[in-house]
């Protein structure tokens, strides 16, 4: 997937104007930068779970708040998340695949690749659903409406151990929810021809980056929230 | 006056099916290597968590270990899926210093004035 972007081309003549400086389209760029501003966002938030987590000598443990799995019984520490973490690695994976298709100009694989993503991000948005309410019941599993956790209270340590979780699940959530419109979007794009008669198949790129830089924020609050 | 903001890079950005294979062929390796890692992140959270290294009589230094271990792999999946899914590392130089420079300078810079602040407030002792 080389373009202009391996080309020698000398500093003059790239810098001079009238052209892309980066060998990068202005909507590519704009990702970019959106990207790197919604990164420094996110990075404030897993800063503030970390500061939260210095000031107190003790923090629950992810492992033993959350190991229910849907539809068993079963005590399995982190195996949900992690089953949550592998679909949407799996859904950046075809959205990759989905790029490099529209790269040949192949239409019917950029369909069924994006299609595929669009319906990992749906099945992660229910994933994480069913996480806020297993987390909201507690350890006992049974809704009690006033011992609920709730952003001022957890029956599992500090009250900011539940912020944390409800502002950054939250927040990464809104995120993965405006990405699945938005490739959903592409999608009835692709489907309708818009980029075949354009010549190519930049926009998928453009909502590919946005859908790896979801992902790559999930690997972060996993590590950071579920693991350490 | 031309507009220059509408240049078509992306036009010269097609491969063909042959050089499609090879790169189809890269994608899942990275795949597998991004599984793996998850993989074994998953398997020490669940079975060396804190509680069962409490119990252990160098538990301390082991889980220094794993906590590091588990920041350079999350940084190795990052850079994979980085240079390699968002495609960064076939774009020009400059634009990728653009992108990772500062950001890797700012949240050096933060990781350390918020361990600087949190432990200076752990030490007042500021909360219950």
């Amino acid at each position: 997937m080389a373009g202009e972007a391996t080309k020698v081309i000398d500093p003059k003549e790239l810098w001079e104007g009238g052209r892309s400086p980066f060998s990068m389209s202005y909507g590519k760029m704009m990702m970019w930068f959106f990207l790197i501003s919604d990164a420094l966002t996110f990075g404030a938030f897993i800063i503030t779970l970390g500061y939260f987590r210095y000031t107190y000598s003790s923090w629950p443990v992810s492992d033993t708040v959350f190991y229910h799995f849907p539809g068993t019984h079963a005590h399995i520490p982190l195996g949900y998340v992690a089953l949550m973490t592998f679909i949407l690695i799996i859904s950046s994976v075809t959205m990759v695949l989905a790029v490099e298709a529209g790269h040949r100009m192949d239409k019917k694989k950029v369909i069924f690749w994006l299609g595929l993503t669009v319906v990992g991000g749906l099945v992660f948005l229910g994933s994480q659903a069913w996480e806020w309410a297993s987390f909201i019941v507690g350890p006992d599993g049974h809704w009690k409406t006033w011992d609920d956790a709730r952003i001022g209270w957890n029956p599992y340590g500090p009250p900011q151990y539940a912020q944390i979780f409800f502002c950054v699940t939250g927040f990464h959530g809104f995120h993965v929810f405006s990405g699945v419109v938005i490739n959903a979007v592409i999608l009835i794009n692709v489907i309708g021809g818009t980029y075949e008669k354009r010549g190519h198949y930049e926009m998928v790129e453009k909502g590919g980056l946005y859908w790896h830089f979801v992902d790559l924020v999930w690997v972060f609050v996993f590590t950071f929230f579920y693991l350490l | 006056m031309e507009r220059d903001d509408i240049i078509e890079y992306s036009l010269d950005a097609h491969h063909s099916e042959e050089a499609g294979v090879k790169i189809r062929k890269r994608i899942w390796v990275v795949t597998a290597i991004l599984t793996i890692i998850t993989a074994a992140e998953v398997l020490v959270g669940a079975f060396l968590s804190k509680t069962v290294l409490a119990d252990w009589e160098n538990g301390a230094t082991v889980w220094a270990f794993i906590k590091y271990g588990y920041i350079i792999l999350t940084v190795i999946k990052a850079r994979f899926i980085v240079l390699e899914f968002m495609h960064l590392g076939e774009e020009r130089k400059s634009i990728r210093k653009v992108i990772l420079y500062p950001y890797i300078f700012f949240i050096l810079y933060f990781i350390f004035i918020m361990l600087t602040e949190a432990t200076a407030v752990d030490a007042v002792n500021f909360n219950p």
